[in-house]
């Protein structure tokens, strides 16, 4: 026989995990510490985000129009920056990091102001516009070994890979996205677009970060050009192009720039990359 | 709103005591004509030129414009800038102009209780008391901002205003210098610009002529001279400002003239100072709740030490004396329901609170004013175009300037409530339909010493482009 005093923790507990149950079943995204909600998610879109990405998701906003690169179709569900395989979906992480991050270069902005819960909530919703979201799960999030050492070495080998994958076909070979095929290029909505410009970039499309480099190589940016080299480039090559790449950033104080300097190569390729004159009004040195 | 007309309205509304009233009295005329003013709201803040530029819809920068979100208030603090390298007017179409105006046709009914006017009935001269209620279809101000980025991280504010019979001011004028040694905590804005206060007037919801102004900002003891100081107006000088990335955390120290934002050198030969600082926290999935504080630290002249033809000289006012408000405020989010709530002090020295020239000795009783004001604020936004607007502002007068007043002399209560409506919204233009109603009581301000209580009621269309 149960006790009163048991009966009443029965009861107590039953009440408490009802609410825990149904909330539970609401939450359809997971970043960081939250659980996405759909419902709070469409409030926030439709105060937010829908003047571009459009009233169904399909990047058709009013201003859509106006707009380059155009902003994201979450009915095609094809997303740039992920740490997942190329084709696959992103995970929530992904997407809560780009929410996060925004676009350099491009009108989606940073929305850190908003709360991790409010950015946790829109991704709920933005996952209500493709089927893909029901039919498929995320890829698995692939693999980064650490990062290898930091050699002029490993710059000097990554300019070879550089060369060899012809990554200044459309980068250019002082990374100004200048390449003979940069002209040429289109994104999945025939959309001309530029490749990125290192001598300029203080940001990646997808990150600051080494790590996020690498994540680029290796899993692409669906809906662009840029392919995924998973299957073509080892990590000790990828991590060495990283480095290379770093020292095209001849405005930026990094570690790879400043230890290719003390080198007689280095420093002329830097100094000739470096071009002095007025700032034009962007503010930006070309 | 800036002087004469907010001058003028302080008049009505804060300095109307038995000495100010006669005063005024003698200098305006009469009060009902001074205080059926235009309606107070010009210079505020909302812009679509903003919205055209980066392709965004009024309800991301504003949870109801012109009020700003915590997204509309990191673009301010970034300069008018998204950060993402597209920002700087070169990569705009040659023919973007940055330029938004606003302007609200309304109808609206003022009502004052116990207002001076002659006697019909009584000897040339003799006043009494009366309701005097006048109404009609009007106009506000208009507006003209035009601001932006010059270049990158180099922003621009220049907002020429009206009054609603086209007489110009300019209600801001500044550039500001962002991003300094590249962090986010040092920007600094030279000219003439909006204080950096949590709750601004200039982006208050609220548009009547009660309901159109914080009475806290502008609030000065009954019997006093108004002297050049407004926390809700925009003042003249050079703020430092900086944030945390996300916002959360902010600060800013402005160094002002002392002439209340107006054209040219200030009367006197001081500067006012304003402080605040505030921090924002997330609570789960109530919001982010922020808390503030600020301060307004000034001296003003109390006689001048030139006269020329019996006119005083601009520039040549001496013996200062010092004053200050002082508050907290604080911005609680429950999902759809913001509270705002604000604690406020204030301190005259007792030769502003007494109008006595420093050279000379402080009448008997004479004390320096001491005062303590509140404001609870409440919105409850439907959603991105429909807000509910509900304020009370108390203020409570803990010491008089002259012992012998009423303790509870220029006590004043307001209280104001509306909605407003936004059939549409998107990122070419803004508008609101408006419907306001606002109350004020004032403790023994009219002739016979009894309460003074003014209604206003409203109805506007809002518009901006």
């Amino acid at each position: 026989m149960m006790t009163m005093a048991n009966k009443l923790s029965v009861i107590l507990v039953a009440i408490l995990a009802v609410p825990s149950f149904a909330i539970g079943q609401q939450a359809e995204s997971h970043a960081a510490k939250f659980n996405g909600h759909e419902g709070a998610g469409k409030q926030l879109y439709y105060r937010y985000c829908w003047g571009c990405h459009g009233f169904r998701g399909d990047g058709n906003g009013e201003n859509a129009p106006y707009l380059n690169p155009l902003p994201r179709n979450f009915v095609a569900a094809t997303f740039k920056c992920r740490s997942t395989p190329t084709g696959t979906l992103p995970t929530d992480q992904d997407l809560y990091n780009a929410i996060n991050r925004g676009f350099n270069t491009t009108n989606m902005p940073s929305w850190i102001t908003l709360t991790d819960q409010n950015r946790t909530d829109l991704i709920s919703f933005i996952k209500t516009f493709s089927p893909r979201w029901k039919n498929e799960k995320p890829g698995d999030v692939i693999n980064i070994p650490p990062e290898s050492k930091l050699t002029v070495e490993s710059i000097k080998h990554g300019q070879e890979v550089f060369q060899k994958l012809e990554c200044w076909k459309c980068h250019g070979q002082e990374g100004r996205g200048d390449g003979p095929s940069a002209s040429t290029l289109t994104d999945s909505n025939d959309q001309p677009i530029r490749p990125y410009n290192f001598s300029v970039g203080s940001r990646f499309k997808c990150g600051v970060t080494n790590q996020d480099l690498y994540k680029i190589f290796m899993t692409g940016l669906d809906g662009t050009p840029m392919p995924s080299f998973a299957d073509t480039m080892k990590p000790e090559d990828a991590w060495d192009l990283v480095h290379f790449l770093r020292t095209l950033q001849v405005y930026l104080k990094t570690p790879e720039l400043a230890l290719w300097q003390t080198t007689k190569e280095g420093a002329e390729q830097i100094a000739a990359r470096r071009v002095s004159g007025t700032a034009t009004g962007s503010g930006i040195k070309q | 709103m800036h002087s004469p007309l907010r001058n003028r309205r302080i008049a009505c509304l804060g300095s109307a005591g038995f000495v100010g009233f006669l005063f005024l009295s003698i200098l305006l005329g009469d009060i009902p004509s001074a205080c059926a003013l235009p309606l107070p709201r010009t210079g505020v803040y909302a812009l679509p030129a903003f919205a055209r530029k980066y392709g965004m819809p009024c309800s991301s920068c504003h949870e109801a414009w012109p009020k700003l979100s915590p997204f509309g208030q990191s673009f301010k603090d970034n300069g008018y800038q998204m950060g993402n390298e597209r920002d700087a007017p070169i990569f705009q179409q040659p023919a973007y102009w940055p330029v938004t105006f606003r302007i609200t046709p309304t109808w609206h009914r003022e009502s004052q209780n116990r207002t001076t006017v002659d006697d019909p009935a009584g000897p040339t001269g003799a006043q009494m008391e009366a309701r005097v209620t006048t109404h009609g279809f009007d106009w506000t101000g208009l507006d003209f901002h035009t601001a932006g980025t010059l270049a990158k991280n180099i922003s621009f504010y220049v907002l020429p205003s009206s009054n609603n019979l086209g007489q110009f001011h300019f209600e801001a004028v500044w550039t500001r210098f962002n991003n300094l040694l590249g962090t986010t905590w040092l920007n600094v804005k030279v000219g003439k610009f909006e204080l950096d206060n949590l709750l601004s007037e200039k982006r208050i919801l609220t548009l009547s002529q009660v309901g159109g102004l914080y009475q806290n900002y502008h609030f000065q003891p009954p019997g006093e001279s108004s002297y050049v100081f407004g926390i809700g107006d925009n003042q003249v000088g050079a703020e430092l400002m900086g944030h945390s990335k996300n916002d959360r955390t902010r600060y800013s120290a402005a160094l002002l003239s002392s002439n209340d934002g107006n054209p040219g050198l200030p009367s006197g030969r001081g500067y006012n100072t304003f402080l605040a600082a505030s921090h924002a926290f997330e609570a789960g999935t109530l919001g982010v709740q922020r808390i503030g504080a600020f301060a307004y630290i000034g001296q003003a002249p109390t006689y001048f030490q030139y006269k020329a033809s019996g006119a005083n000289i601009a520039g040549t006012g001496i013996g200062n004396k010092g004053f200050y408000r002082a508050g907290l405020i604080g911005m609680w989010y429950i999902k759809k329901l913001d509270v705002t709530t604000m604690y406020f002090h204030g301190w005259d020295s007792a030769f502003l609170g007494t109008n006595t020239p420093a050279n000379g000795a402080l009448p008997d009783g004479a004390q320096g004013p001491t005062w303590n004001g509140g404001l609870f604020e409440t919105h409850y936004t439907v959603n991105p175009q429909l807000i509910l607007i509900n304020r009370y502002e108390l203020i409570r007068m803990s010491r008089q300037a002259f012992v012998t007043n009423p303790g509870n002399l220029g006590n004043l209560d307001a209280l104001t409530f509306g909605y407003r409506y936004y059939p549409f919204i998107s990122s070419r233009a803004g508008f609101a339909f408006h419907n306001e109603f606002a109350r004020l009581r004032q403790r023994g301000t009219t002739l016979t010493g009894l309460d003074m209580t003014t209604n206003s009621l409203l109805l506007g269309f809002d518009f901006a482009f």
